[in-house]
């Protein structure tokens, strides 16, 4: 078995400590068993007051209508739409770890995977309350669906793209839930069957679905993932196309360019990570996971936000130099007068700072393993991003074509920053549940990378690696041998 | 209810495993089922099970909201309610791929999670027997049906003898029932390590 399959030993270890099945799952689930700590209490009981804030917010807006935001002509999207794409980009990341790095196999995602997709339904459920309370009339919401209505029947616009936003974020939504929630039934079912209390054996047996651990299912569970990262792979890079073209299929200046949907989904990928990033070191940090979730993974990580951040930087120096080629008077004007300059001019700075300058400094492999650097880095890198997408929507907005309908500075109410802020209380209410009652790691999916990729494998090796051609090879044949699975033609 | 009598031996190493299924398969006895923590690639093939065609389930649920979307959208904007939309045309196929992929991932990966859940039996508030409690945990449980040809005690020293480190015989329902596992299962006693 041990050299079935062969790992460089330049590869750091996934697991680290030379842990045993049970230990696996000990190490993941007794977090789950044991009381909530007192911080685990203060968090949850900040995030809950965060998401009341946020419904108060919500309330006055839905009672007294979109006049308690700031947003006026022409600036029509301030606040909630950068919120909206902020939130939505975030989730982006946890698509990308939990389907396109299984589908390149990438094995050092397994100790992040389970926690990336979590966030990336939480982040979607926070971004759908933008659009949907910024119809201002959120009792029709439901107009935006096509079901046969007493209005003729009306039909929605299937040439809009804002139609296509409410296909693609419900879309997004139900296949990550679907895709985290069938990884987690096997999960439940470890929870289930060593549960010590009888509450606990009926929740994680309704949640487990009856899971048995039966090959058969087994060999199914592993197609349906397969399959289903298939599926999520062009899903997630459509979602953000889909919310791009929200802006690049207008005739805004500085919105209708044909770079924006790649730009947009790096730039989903850069922030969706740095997210994670703050997730995970807490995490790690907090219910002792060093082992799980390693520095290697954080490297791995910044490698992503290095990459990221500087196709962003790209798209950024594009655009500028679009504007200029272009020789269109009013891309010009928005760009070089009102965007780098003007009085929005601070936030286009700020933005260029967070996002292209200081990823920079991961080139250097200390600062990527750097546990507290990387942490900073990510609230940088968030911060960056939101302020990407303000000016984006507000730039290009409080100067349009003509001078009459130039609008004067744009700050938020209150209540528009409570929604934000509630959105962060939603966020992260949910965030404590899911660590204090789910499996943070997927269970079984670490089990089955221990044996190939853990330290005890890795230590194997190098006693391996040590040996002579002639003793290696002879110790390979004989392993099979053993094994029974391969035949070997001896010399 | 249909009880049958099972015998049950757990490992605890791919190790011994792998060689033992292929004794057991040699020795001519038919697996009920092997129960394991984790995917254990290449077990379904030791086992002589046949490849899962789940994917083409997805792939027909797929076609299906692709042909549902295409065909309804064509039917709103040039049958049910033609909107001249700045003099373009009411056909506009370009403007409707992305609801297009949309409803085609939806259906996919919906219909496919369902078939899973029907092909594999799984629901909420569904029960089954468990063989032992460690195996979603760190055993792997290999269970064989006694019959005619698969006497119990040769099972079970047969068992033995390819290595399993615990073996025994349980009588149980095969299938799934209405059920609740805090009422029919029992409570975990000891955690495994120390």
């Amino acid at each position: 078995m041990s050299v079935t399959k062969y790992e460089s030993q330049l590869r750091e270890p996934l697991v680290n400590g030379n842990k045993t099945y049970g230990q696996v799952t000990h190490d993941i689930v007794h977090t789950i068993e044991a009381k909530p700590t007192r911080l685990w209490y203060i968090g949850f009981y900040i995030s809950v007051a965060l998401l009341m804030f946020g419904a108060y917010s919500v309330y006055r807006e839905v009672v007294y209508g979109i006049g308690q935001w700031n947003v006026n002509r022409t600036i029509g999207w301030g606040w909630d739409i950068t919120n909206f794409v902020w939130w939505v980009g975030i989730g982006h990341a946890g698509t990308l770890i939990s389907a396109i790095l299984l589908l390149f196999r990438q094995g050092w995602r397994t100790g992040v995977n389970r926690a990336a997709e979590a966030m990336t339904i939480f982040a979607v459920m926070c971004a759908g309350q933008f659009p949907i309370f910024h119809m201002g009339r959120v009792w029709m919401a439901f107009f935006t669906l096509p079901y046969p209505n007493t209005r003729g029947p009306l039909w929605p616009n299937f040439n809009s793209p804002l139609l296509w936003d409410v296909f693609a974020i419900s879309t997004y939504f139900t296949v990550s839930l679907l895709f985290w929630y069938s990884g987690l039934l096997p999960d439940f079912a470890t929870i289930r069957d060593r549960a010590k209390t009888k509450l606990r054996k009926r929740l994680y047996g309704l949640a487990s679905f009856g899971w048995s651990g039966s090959t058969k299912h087994w060999q199914r569970h592993e197609s349906l993932s397969l399959v289903l990262a298939g599926l999520s792979t062009p899903l997630v890079l459509s979602v953000h196309t889909i919310v791009s073209f929200d802006f690049a299929t207008s005739v805004v200046p500085g919105w209708h360019t044909t770079i924006f949907p790649p730009y947009f989904v790096a730039g989903a990928i850069f922030s969706g990570f740095a997210m994670v990033q703050t997730l995970m070191l807490i995490l790690r940090k907090v219910m002792g996971l060093q082992d799980y979730i390693t520095l290697g993974h954080i490297e791995a990580m910044n490698k992503v936000i290095v990459l990221t951040g500087s196709i962003v930087g790209c798209a950024y120096l594009t655009e500028l130099f679009m504007a200029w080629y272009s020789q269109v008077p009013f891309e010009q004007d928005i760009f070089f007068k009102y965007r780098i300059a003007g009085p929005y001019g601070w936030s286009y700075w700020l933005m260029m700072t967070c996002n292209v300058i200081s990823p920079q400094l991961f080139w250097s492999r200390k600062l990527r393993r750097n546990v507290l650097f990387t942490f900073i880095m990510s609230i940088i890198v968030n911060i960056g991003m939101w302020f990407e997408r303000f000016v984006i929507i507000v730039s290009s907005l409080y100067r349009d074509y003509l001078p009459s309908s130039w609008s004067i500075y744009y700050r938020p109410t209150i209540w528009e920053i409570g929604f934000y802020v509630g959105t962060f209380g939603l966020f992260f209410t949910c965030f404590f549940l899911f660590a204090k009652y789910f499996p943070v790691i997927a269970i079984a999916e670490i089990k089955y990378v221990l044996k190939t990729n853990g330290e005890s494998f890795k230590n194997e090796m190098a006693e391996l690696e040590s040996k002579n051609v002639d003793e290696f090879i002879h110790e390979m044949h004989h392993d099979h041998h053993e094994e029974g699975t391969v035949k070997v033609t001896h010399h | 209810m249909a009880l049958k009598k099972f015998v049950v031996g757990c490992f605890e190493d791919e190790k011994v495993l792998f060689p033992a299924v292929e004794k057991v398969r040699k020795a001519g006895y038919k697996f009920h089922d092997i129960y394991t923590p984790f995917p254990v690639h290449g077990l379904d093939k030791a086992m002589g099970l046949r490849d899962t065609s789940i994917h083409t389930a997805g792939f027909l649920f797929g076609m299906i909201g692709t042909t549902t979307a295409v065909t309804f959208m064509t039917w709103v904007f040039t049958k049910d309610w033609p909107v001249n939309i700045g003099g373009k045309p009411n056909f506009a196929l370009p403007a409707w791929i992305p609801i297009t992929f949309e409803l085609t991932v939806l259906c996919a990966a919906v219909g496919m999670v369902l078939t899973f859940c029907y092909i594999c039996q799984l629901a909420p508030f569904l029960k089954r027997h468990h063989f032992h409690p460690r195996a979603t945990d760190d055993l792997f449980v290999m269970v064989i049906e006694c019959s005619e040809k698969a006497n119990e005690e040769e099972l079970k020293s047969f068992l033995g003898s390819v290595g399993a480190q615990e073996v025994n015989t349980q009588v149980a329902e095969e299938g799934w029932w209405i059920g609740k596992y805090d009422e029919e299962q029992e409570l975990y006693k000891e955690p495994n390590i120390a």
